[in-house]
């Protein structure tokens, strides 16, 4: 009996080793090799040449101050949904309506606000104010990032802030505390968690987009999705996307890592 | 004070939200074909949409992978729950563990791979490269959203059911079913979202040939969108809007609509 029902777990060993795990090996098979199928790790060193290590570093940085953002908008922001008392139907419009809007075309929404002559800056001069030019600059990409990646840095902290006992906040300010030293002592350190797994979520996501840098940062910018991504779809070198690939996920093991030591017990997962 | 900071910090980041929503609907009704200008107001664009076979055979393409796959995926999960009650704590963390890549790993890398297996096995890119695909990116959603159901089961329940004469399996779907049903139903709903917004593995795994609406968007941006899409993406946004109103208006749902909520 006890067998036969962990057997059901079967059908997901099997598809997980075909469809994850297998072909994880082929990207480090496809990144070790040359074209001829020798070991090679030329692959991976050619992420020290200027073109992709110049990509590999813009990634770093735009991620990076995108993650940054997302912290300092969401965190607030996560603060008052979970104080809130119907938190459901704002949590629901707020994040989980958009995302039936298909991606792409919200990102291409907002090359329309931010164009030359687009919906801002013609608003702005109907104002008197003057016009911004970010579109096909970084500023447009982190924007993009920020728009896109916010749900995944709030969700995380909204979880985390609503499993802080009420009766551990009260304590502090029974015990004298300021609302500033409450926040700093009992609030902050208990959603580190949150913080974390947030960090994890939105960083990964704005380090490997060629989406948004392709339609926000017109074509002159490249990020090292971008870089991949061309190896893939147009010169075809697999071998080459292959490698600069498992750098990608040196970076993305990283984070995992860093996330497992802070967040042990799971508390600020998402699900 | 405070509390009129917070509201209006509200409305900023839902204006910041929505500002390119409202964008894509107004631009549905302008009948100018460009972005840049408007042309005035119409509904062309909603009578063209159902009359351009392209943009409707990439709808059906989307919708027929995000239930096909959002249901295998649910059926899969869900057995793999199951059979992971009775499993040593060793095994379960690593069939957790497995189920994280997918999660925490970069979708490019994530489309890629699954690229590279299928080059190398040689199967043909099309329809069933993207389910098999979408599938395995599903699979941890149901799993996650259906394992802290399955942890706060009680046991005893199952076990009285046969003590009083049902057989194990009438007792799991009398009993235990009922009891995981929430975790199931969000792990599917956000199979399908996720599914329906997928567009870089879909992008990796698609082949020529086939499209899905998140493709074809991608190749018109360089050419130019359809406004037919914004058509389409509208009406596909008011229906969820309305089916999301008439839910939250049921209070006696919360608790379901909670769940769901906190999955995603």
């Amino acid at each position: 009996m006890k067998n036969k029902i962990r057997l059901l777990t079967g059908p997901y060993l099997a598809w997980a080793l075909a469809f994850i795990i297998i072909p994880l090996c082929m990207i480090l098979y496809y990144g070790l090799t040359d074209r001829t199928g020798s070991f090679t790790l030329d692959n991976i060193m050619s992420i020290a040449t200027d073109e992709h290590s110049k990509a590999l570093i813009l990634s770093v940085i735009l991620g990076a101050i995108s993650t940054v953002i997302c912290l300092i908008l969401g965190y607030p922001l996560a603060a008052i949904l979970a104080h809130m008392k119907s938190r459901t139907g704002m949590i629901l419009f707020i994040f989980i309506l958009p995302m039936w809007m298909n991606f792409l075309l919200r990102t291409l929404a907002w090359q329309t606000l931010l164009e030359k002559t687009g919906v801002i800056n013609t608003f702005l001069k109907m104002f008197g104010f003057n016009t911004i030019n970010i579109i096909n600059t970084y500023k447009a990409i982190i924007l993009g990032m920020v728009y896109n990646f916010l749900p995944f840095m709030v969700l995380p902290l909204y979880n985390s802030l609503t499993k802080i006992d009420e009766n551990v906040v009260n304590a502090a300010r029974d015990l004298g505390a300021n609302k500033i030293q409450t926040f700093l002592k009992i609030t902050l350190p208990l959603s580190v968690p949150g913080i974390i797994s947030g960090i994890t979520m939105v960083f990964v996501p704005a380090l490997t987009t060629f989406v948004i840098s392709t339609i926000l940062g017109g074509s002159k910018i490249l990020l090292i999705g971008n870089v991949i991504e061309q190896q893939f779809t147009q010169s075809g070198n697999w071998q080459l996307g292959s490698g600069l690939s498992i750098v990608l996920m040196a970076f993305i093991v990283i984070n995992m890592v860093v996330t497992a030591i802070f967040d042990k017990n799971g508390e600020g997962s998402m699900l | 004070m405070t509390r009129f900071l917070k509201k209006l910090y509200l409305v900023l980041i839902l204006i910041f939200l929505y500002a390119p929503i409202a964008t894509l609907i107004v631009l549905s009704f302008n009948s100018s074909r460009t972005r840049a200008k408007w042309g005035g107001f119409s509904f062309k664009w909603y009578v063209a949409l159902f009359s351009n076979r392209d943009i409707m055979q990439a709808l059906y393409n989307t919708i027929l992978i995000a239930l096909i796959s959002s249901i295998v995926a649910t059926i899969i999960g869900t057995i793999t729950c199951i059979g992971m009650r009775k499993m040593s704590s060793f095994s379960k963390s690593t069939i957790i563990g497995i189920t994280n890549i997918p999660m925490l790993n970069a979708d490019i890398v994530t489309g890629i791979s699954l690229m590279l297996l299928f080059l190398s096995v040689g199967i043909r890119f099309g329809l069933g490269t993207v389910l098999l695909s979408h599938i395995t990116f599903n699979i941890p959603y149901v799993i996650l959203s259906v394992m802290p159901r399955m942890r706060s089961l009680n046991i005893s329940t199952y076990e009285a059911a046969q003590d009083l004469g049902a057989t194990r399996l009438y007792a799991f779907f009398k009993v235990v079913f009922p009891d995981l049903m929430p975790g199931i139903l969000s792990g599917f709903l956000l199979a399908f979202t996720m599914s329906l917004d997928d567009f870089i593995i879909t992008h990796f795994t698609k082949g020529a040939g086939i499209d899905t609406l998140s493709t074809k968007i991608y190749t018109e941006v360089k050419k130019g969108i359809k406004p037919e899409m914004y058509a389409l993406s509208t009406i596909i946004f008011i229906a969820v809007l309305i089916l999301l109103l008439l839910i939250n208006r049921h209070d006696d749902n919360k608790g379901e609509v909670n769940s769901i909520i906190t999955t995603i």
